[in-house]
């Protein structure tokens, strides 16, 4: 096979696959009468933003719920895991293989066991449809996942640098500071990230913690607009194109560290 | 900050991650079992009390016959999802690792549909896969594949077929990233002395690409497993489990006893434990695979 036959049927592939993404955006940009045509339109040719329109104006709260859970997830991710994978990374102690296999076993416990006993718990200490109930069960999935990102990447600093700073009369706190967070940037990104997109597309914590619903993510708002019978299905797919900008964003501009942390988060140990 | 002995000073950094552990998967964990002991309802949360059920919870959740169903379905979405998630995985990592003028944007593209939140795909497939307005069945009808629509959400033949394909288009991106990664890592001498040998194609695959593969397999097979068996907010969103339970499963089940229906805690609890037991003997063996990769690439 020639090398642009080659490229021909690699575009063939990603088009099939990734023909429902065009059909979300397709027939959010149709008229909500026009897609319950017996055949459809291939192209949005009346296109009309009523669907957009409409999402914002139901569905704008939730994803502004869902930002700030996602950017409160990110944070606290980060502060937890980062000096726990500096320490499980650069410092010689007995534990460690222990620590990072709870880790990794953690990662397998179903989410509905979580949510079922962070329900019990959270009910105890009103953390039910809180921001910071949200953030902290969100971050149950997002820190074991972090620390081994970013342990991962950290495993890779020589350490020669920082005992060169311990004879230098740096404590470890300093170390950790001044020399592992900013070499650690882009592992700090990649697990940044993923941590936000894991939040964001969290459904499980939000529909279950969130009873009351005060607050409602994006994806509780998905679920609701469909489950409701009249459903708009222009509205609710302008809706789902929303809720994918940041998986977009991320694969347009972070699209390296994706790959990263990817492998990093399954393989290394 | 002086933190001492470089133990301490390790305890210390690791502290407030292991309190997070302690406090948000172990008191979960002991918690849940604590719950399967006992008769939990609304009333529960007002007043505290819980009476001590011993196995009732269990005994309730076995005796159920939508345990047989959800156990079948769990099986047949999880088999069904890995074993094309992963051909199809590698056939496609196999034809990217060739060069050619854009392959690394094609596949990096391909990776968009496993970022997506769950929900995103499960709302998008559900419009397609619509009985009377969905691409799904319009294009079938086309093509002449079916002469009528095929009820694919609505019947309960067609609801978990249904939602295994979801699940399969979702899960491919994760399979092809490994296994190109495991790919690459195969030295490209190996490949040459087999062609200078005269090996074809397919045998190049049979005894080269796939006997070095195999840890890489491993990891990718048991991942999938931990993974495809906890599978809840597509199913949800796709059917909800139904119709007529056709699609429900452990997950989806679990979800419904405890917040969908009579708030049942304990007997959502006990089917909770069932799948952490599911998923601990699939984790250690993903362990075990995990621990051969592991080696395999520091030789």
């Amino acid at each position: 096979m020639t090398r642009y036959l080659r490229t021909a049927f690699g575009v063939a592939v990603v088009i099939v696959l990734l023909f429902p993404l065009y059909w979300m955006v397709n027939a959010s940009l149709q008229p909500a009468g026009s897609l319950l045509k017996p055949s459809p339109d291939w192209l949005p040719v009346n296109g009309t933003l009523d669907g957009y329109r409409s999402a914002l104006s139901t569905q704008g709260g939730h994803l502004l719920a869902s930002l700030a859970v996602a950017a409160g997830t990110v944070v606290v991710s980060l502060i937890v895991a980062m000096p726990a994978a500096y320490a499980l990374a650069q410092l010689r102690f007995r534990g460690v293989q222990a620590f990072v296999f709870a880790l990794l076993i953690v990662q397998m416990v179903p989410g509905p066991v979580m949510a079922n006993s962070l329900y019990t718990l959270f009910s105890e200490f009103s953390l039910i449809d809180s921001y910071a109930g949200l953030v902290l069960a969100d971050s149950t999935a997002t820190i074991p996942f972090a620390i081994l990102v970013l342990r991962a990447f950290m495993l890779s600093i020589p350490r020669e640098l920082s005992e060169a700073a311990r004879v230098d009369g740096a404590g470890y706190w300093r170390v950790f500071r001044s020399i592992i967070v900013p070499v650690s940037r882009n592992a700090m990104v990649t697990a940044g990230l993923f941590s936000f997109l894991f939040a964001w597309a969290d459904f499980l914590f939000a529909v279950t913690l969130t009873t009351g619903r005060a607050i409602e993510p994006i994806t509780v708002g998905i679920y609701r607009f469909i489950g409701n019978q009249s459903a708009d299905w222009n509205a609710v797919l302008a809706t789902a194109v929303l809720a994918s900008i940041p998986a977009a964003v991320l694969l347009v501009i972070a699209q390296r560290y994706v790959v990263a942390g990817v492998t990093g988060g399954a393989l290394k140990d | 900050m002086t933190l001492g002995t470089p133990r301490r000073a390790a305890w210390a950094f690791l502290l407030p991650a292991l309190v997070y552990v302690l406090l948000f998967f172990g008191y979960p964990l002991v918690n849940n079992i604590s719950m399967s002991l006992r008769e939990y309802s609304v009333r529960s949360f007002y007043t505290g009390e819980a009476p001590f059920a011993g196995l009732d919870n269990y005994a309730a959740v076995l005796g159920d016959p939508l345990f047989g169903t959800a156990v079948l379905n769990t099986a047949l979405f999880t088999i069904g999802s890995i074993f094309f998630q992963f051909t199809i995985g590698l056939a496609l990592a196999v034809f990217f690792s060739g060069r050619f003028p854009g392959s690394a944007l094609l596949r990096s593209l391909l990776l968009l549909p496993w970022l997506l939140p769950l929900v995103v795909s499960g709302a998008v497939w559900r419009w397609m896969l619509d009985q009377d307005h969905g691409v799904i069945n319009a294009a079938l009808r086309a093509v002449g594949l079916a002469d009528g629509p095929t009820p694919w959400l609505t019947d309960p033949g067609w609801a978990l077929p249904a939602v295994i394909i979801v699940n399969i288009w979702i899960g491919i991106p994760f399979n092809l990233v490994i296994l190109h990664g495991g790919l690459r890592a195969i030295p490209a001498s190996l490949y040459e002395a087999a062609a200078l040998d005269g090996a074809s194609a397919w045998q190049r695959f049979r005894h080269v690409t796939w006997p070095l593969l195999r840890p890489v397999t491993a990891v990718v097979l048991m991942l999938g497993l931990v993974y495809t068996i906890k599978v809840f907010d597509v199913i949800m969103v796709v059917t909800g489990g139904g119709p007529a339970n056709a699609t429900q499963t452990l997950t989806t089940w679990a979800y419904q006893l405890s917040f969908d229906g009579d708030f049942a805690f304990g007997q959502g609890a006990a089917v909770g434990n069932l799948l952490v037991l599911i998923a601990t003997v699939f984790g250690l063996l993903y362990l075990r695979s995990a621990r051969a990769a592991l080696r395999e690439e520091q030789r």
